[in-house]
Formats: C-alpha cells, sequence, structure tokens
C-alpha cells in the first residue's frame, strides 16, 4: 500500500501531503506519524496541505486527530498552506479545526513550532524527565 | 433543463470515492464553475460517495451537467441498496452519526449543495440527489 512519507528535520517531523488522499491512506498517515513521533521524540509536526484541492470531514477529522493525539505524547502540530477554497468550503462544512495550530506557508509554520516551548532546539522550555 | 452529458460511476471501495471526486472536478470546471464552487462541490461529492460506500454498503454516482437556459449546473445521484435511512431529519444533523465519523457528512453536504433531495426507506436502500447550480 502507498505511504505518504514522513521527513525528520531536527526535532521535528515534515510531512507534505501531494495526492489525492483515499481514506485508507489518510489513517494510515495517523498512525506512521504518532509511531514516529514516539520512535524520534520528535517535538513538533508539520504538514503542509498546500498541494491539497479538497479537505473533507474525513481528512479533517484526521488532522484533529493528528493534532490531539500528538499534543498528548508532547509535540506541536501545525498545518501550513491550506488554500484559501479550502478554507471556505471546510467552514462551511461545519469544520472550523479548532485546536489546530495552521500558518500560510512552510517557513511561517517552521517558525512557529521553533518558537514554541517544546520546540526550542536547546529544550529549554522542557522540564526534564 | 436539458442534460448535456451524464456519466455513471461505481461506488465500491477507497479508491472509487477518490475517481469520483476527480470526474467531478472535472465536469465542474468545464461548466465553468469558480474554483470556490469547484472545491465546494467536489467535498459534498466527497462526503455523499463516501456515505454511499460505507453506509450504503456500496452503489454508484450519476453525474449529469445540466444546461437550464443561460443557467449551468452540475447534478449527482448517489445510490446505494442498502439498509435505507430510518430517520432522515435526524440523518440530516449536524454531530448525528451512526458511524464513528464526525456527522456532518450529510448535513454539510447539503449546505454545499443549492438543492438536495433524499429518499430513503428502511431495506430499501438510499438515493442522494444535489445539484448545485453557477
Amino acid at each position: 500500500m502507498d505511504r505518504i512519507p514522513i521527513l525528520r528535520m531536527g526535532p521535528f517531523l515534515l510531512v507534505s501531503i501531494q495526492v489525492d488522499m483515499h481514506d485508507r491512506l489518510a489513517l494510515a498517515l495517523q498512525d506512521d506519524l504518532m509511531n514516529k513521533i514516539r520512535a524520534t521524540s520528535a517535538r513538533g509536526v508539520l504538514i503542509d496541505i498546500s498541494a491539497l484541492d479538497l479537505v473533507d470531514s474525513f481528512i479533517g477529522r484526521m488532522i484533529g486527530n493528528i493534532a490531539a493525539m500528538a499534543h498528548i505524547l508532547d509535540a506541536e502540530t501545525v498545518v501550513t498552506g491550506m488554500r484559501p477554497a479550502v478554507a471556505i468550503t471546510l467552514v462551511e462544512l461545519g469544520l472550523s479545526l479548532k485546536g489546530v495550530r495552521t500558518a500560510l506557508d512552510v517557513e511561517r509554520g517552521m517558525a512557529l513550532l521553533r518558537g514554541s516551548p517544546a520546540g526550542r532546539e536547546d529544550g529549554s522550555g522542557r522540564p526534564e524527565k | 433543463m436539458v442534460v448535456q452529458r451524464s456519466d455513471e460511476l461505481p461506488l465500491h471501495s477507497d479508491e472509487d470515492v477518490v475517481r469520483a471526486r476527480q470526474a467531478v472536478r472535472q465536469r465542474a470546471i468545464e461548466q465553468g464553475f469558480s474554483l470556490v464552487d469547484q472545491t465546494k462541490i467536489v467535498t459534498a461529492a466527497s462526503e455523499l460517495a463516501r456515505n454511499t460506500v460505507v453506509h450504503g454498503a456500496g452503489g454508484s454516482m450519476r453525474l449529469e451537467a445540466l444546461n437550464d437556459g443561460p443557467r449551468r449546473g452540475l447534478r449527482l445521484v448517489f445510490q446505494d441498496r442498502g439498509p435505507g435511512i430510518d430517520d432522515i431529519a435526524r440523518a440530516l444533523k449536524d454531530g448525528y452519526s451512526t458511524g464513528s465519523g464526525l456527522g456532518l457528512g450529510l448535513g454539510g453536504a447539503r449546505r454545499l449543495m443549492s438543492e438536495f433531495a433524499i429518499s430513503s426507506s428502511p431495506g430499501q436502500g438510499t438515493t442522494v440527489t444535489a445539484v448545485r447550480w453557477r
């Protein structure tokens, strides 16, 4: 089965969704990301959806789930690059992605992760385990 | 009103849902819908196609390009022979779900389209007809 690649960059994981996702692929990404957060002790996850021309309730739910699960695993999630038409449709559909941090592009998303207490390179924002 | 073109696509798997979305997108572009309207129609189609696969045990989507004088439109007809819907009013309510979803599919799809109709009887399956005019 296809998988969406997850890249590691320092303390962060990067995902760029470039394909029209079917539901199983979305669920596989959710699982893969959680395993990878655990395996790499990642402090943040950036999901770029600038190539997605649609986010329906299933994909929206997956994004919300990833943010909630990552939070429990002590990692921040930022979703970047949502297209305006997708945002308009998502709200009309009834999904507002509350609790998910967003940024206009990858660069700003990375800045957001780096600036968050959990994402500082020296780990100073994080209590010693 | 003239149906200019009609296509029928099977809906039995996740991949069929993706193919249905792509077909709807293509036809919406041909009918001259704006990018926002295309996105709304394709999103509604995705919700309804998933319902057909997940709740209706599979079925089909008919995709019709409409021409009503100067008006252009797109009609989507989703048909399944699944268990049907007991209480349509309740099924349309946001947050109501018999599955593990958010319960936004049916009500959300209705908001994204211009016209929306459901006919269903328990044991006989469900037909959802949705139209968006430009």
